[in-house]
């Protein structure tokens, strides 16, 4: 069914290209992080698969940002090397788009909104080089996809929480990535934005890319992934999202004070 | 009016000074601009005081003044990161120790050979503009080249580096390298522009032109130029006050300087004092600072 999915709609050409290679999936073995002598994360084993939109949840405190880093290999951790495909992760960043959490950057950072969109293509253009012709054009499409046409010059300073996520996505959006990494997206922003954000999310994964989201409540939105990865220092569960949620698991993570929502999300 | 600007021209020493504080305005405006938005202003001015034992070693065993120095500030940098990382003292403490620990021991070599070498500690400290030989024209004209290469070349990669160093990591961008380059950047220009304002005050012709612009622009290469002009301009005037009303060099173009930057503090369009006053007006800002204080301690 996932292979299915990624011959029906328009697809660009693009997205074609991803299809023809196959974006392969991660692998996750033994991996386990210090932090000054206190374990933040144990043994974490697991695979995220492509054209599916996956979850990182727990509490706060479970390691969910560091277990993002320590995948992209953005902190020191042991066990085995990353794997994307055949080929260790850590070989082949370029096919990565990272977004951090919004409290992480100094947004009186003297930039337009065009400039950091625009980083998503200093990898692609190289040292030494100017911007492209396709890269100009690829920023464009990027902000008109986040509905952000109208501040391309508007410093960063001035945007509302909410745009200034939509920058971001649409600066991983520019840089034309395969792995797209978010570290909770979704804090602080308006309900409309957060539609915008998890509309481009599936029309990731439903093009066949990789989509990592960090999700900081068990509230209604989180209906929208597919997998979810159940995390409390270890891993709890990981797979389909009804088979993670459910209450033995999410009482395990939690430890007995679940604050999920009554309704039914598994 | 074109014989005040002319007259002081007809001395060399003044056109080898005028031209070094023109070139010290202008790299250190580019390089205090990554100083600003990187947090670092700090740093700046740890460098600047532990590159005086390089000054000082330098000049005894007949080295490049200038090479001395620089490698100096690297080495203090290597400390600082060294503490912050191998320990849990935090960056501005390690700052402190190392930059004053180089500094009280580059004094204290200075002071020892400086009778045999008829060089005065206050030249260091505070600048001897006036002073420069064609050499050290030449030097900093090198360094400056040198600084703008490095600048232009590397800007997109910086700026990303600069603003999310994390998102620039994970693409790839080889990160450390980034850093070092831009370590190297703040410790060449900080030892070009010993000559013109010393240790002591360097650290303002990083900031304050940059920190100027960054009240008046909103664009990271927009702040450059802007703060290039207000540091060659800081220069020019700083050097012609100098002259006609005999002031020290160096503090006359700091003064110059912070005289821009309180006016753009007072009227940026953006966030100006006067222009942009506080939303609860009744109280003035300035005792409102005070008070919170007063409250804090």
């Amino acid at each position: 069914m996932d292979t299915l999915r990624f011959f029906d709609n328009s697809v660009s050409s693009a997205q074609l290209e991803s299809v023809s290679m196959g974006i392969p999936e991660i692998t996750v073995n033994n991996i386990s992080v210090q932090y000054r002598g206190v374990e933040a994360l144990r043994d974490i084993t697991l695979e995220i698969k492509p054209g599916r939109l996956t979850g990182i949840i727990g509490p706060n405190g479970a390691g969910k940002s560091t277990l993002m880093k320590a995948m992209l290999g953005l902190i020191p951790a042991t066990g085995d090397p990353v794997f994307y495909g055949s080929q260790p992760l850590s070989q082949q960043r370029q096919r990565v788009a990272y977004v951090p959490q919004r409290s992480q950057i100094d947004w009186t950072y003297p930039a337009t909104v065009w400039d950091v969109v625009m980083m998503g293509r200093i990898r692609k253009t190289g040292w030494f080089r100017r911007f492209s012709t396709v890269s100009h054009r690829r920023v464009a499409e990027a902000l008109e996809r986040v509905g952000m046409t109208a501040y391309k010059n508007r410093p960063i300073g001035q945007l509302s929480g909410g745009q200034q996520q939509r920058v971001f996505l649409a600066r991983s959006l520019a840089q034309e990535a395969e792995i797209f990494c978010f570290d909770e997206p979704f804090v602080g922003i308006d309900q409309k934005t957060e539609n915008i954000i998890f509309k481009i999310f599936r029309d990731l994964a439903d093009s066949g890319k990789l989509v990592l989201v960090i999700n900081h409540d068990l509230g209604e939105s989180i209906t929208n992934f597919d997998d979810i990865i159940l995390l409390n220092k270890e891993l709890i569960a990981a797979g389909r999202r009804q088979q993670v949620l459910q209450e033995e698991n999410l009482n395990q993570a939690y430890g007995g004070k679940v604050m999920f929502f009554s309704g039914n999300a598994a | 009016m074109w014989d005040i600007l002319i007259e002081p021209l007809q001395y060399s020493f003044m056109q080898r000074s005028l031209i070094v504080a023109i070139l010290v305005g202008l790299i250190c405006a580019v390089v205090g601009s990554y100083l600003m938005v990187q947090r670092l202003a700090l740093l700046g001015d740890a460098i600047s005081h532990s590159v005086l034992p390089g000054l000082a070693i330098a000049y005894i065993v007949g080295a490049n003044i200038f090479i001395g120095a620089f490698i100096a500030g690297v080495i203090s940098t290597v400390f600082i990161n060294l503490i912050r990382t191998r320990s849990n003292i935090k960056e501005d403490a390690a700052m402190g120790i190392v930059f004053s620990a180089f500094f009280a021991l580059g004094i204290t070599l200075i002071t020892i050979i400086q009778k045999d070498n008829k060089i005065d500690l206050n030249h260091f400290l505070f600048g001897n503009i006036l002073g420069v030989t064609l050499g050290d024209v030449r030097d900093t004209a090198i360094i400056a080249v040198i600084v703008i290469l490095i600048v232009v070349l590397i800007y997109k990669e910086l700026l990303f580096y600069t603003f999310d160093p994390l998102g620039a990591e994970a693409v790839g961008l080889p990160v450390n390298l980034l850093n070092f380059g831009l370590m190297v950047l703040i410790a060449l220009t900080i030892v070009a522009s010993l000559k013109a304002v010393g240790v002591v005050l360097v650290l303002s012709l990083l900031i304050t032109p940059a920190g100027t612009a960054y009240l008046l622009v909103s664009r990271l290469h927009h702040m450059m130029f802007c703060g290039v002009g207000v540091g060659v301009l800081s220069s020019i005037t700083g050097m012609y006050l100098s002259y006609y009303y005999n002031l020290p060099s160096g503090p006359a173009i700091v003064l110059v300087a912070s005289g821009f930057f309180t006016f753009a503090f007072l009227f940026s369009p953006t966030q100006g004092l006067l222009t942009h006053p506080p939303t609860t007006p009744q109280q003035p800002a300035f005792i409102r600072e005070l008070k919170s204080l007063i409250k804090r301690s």
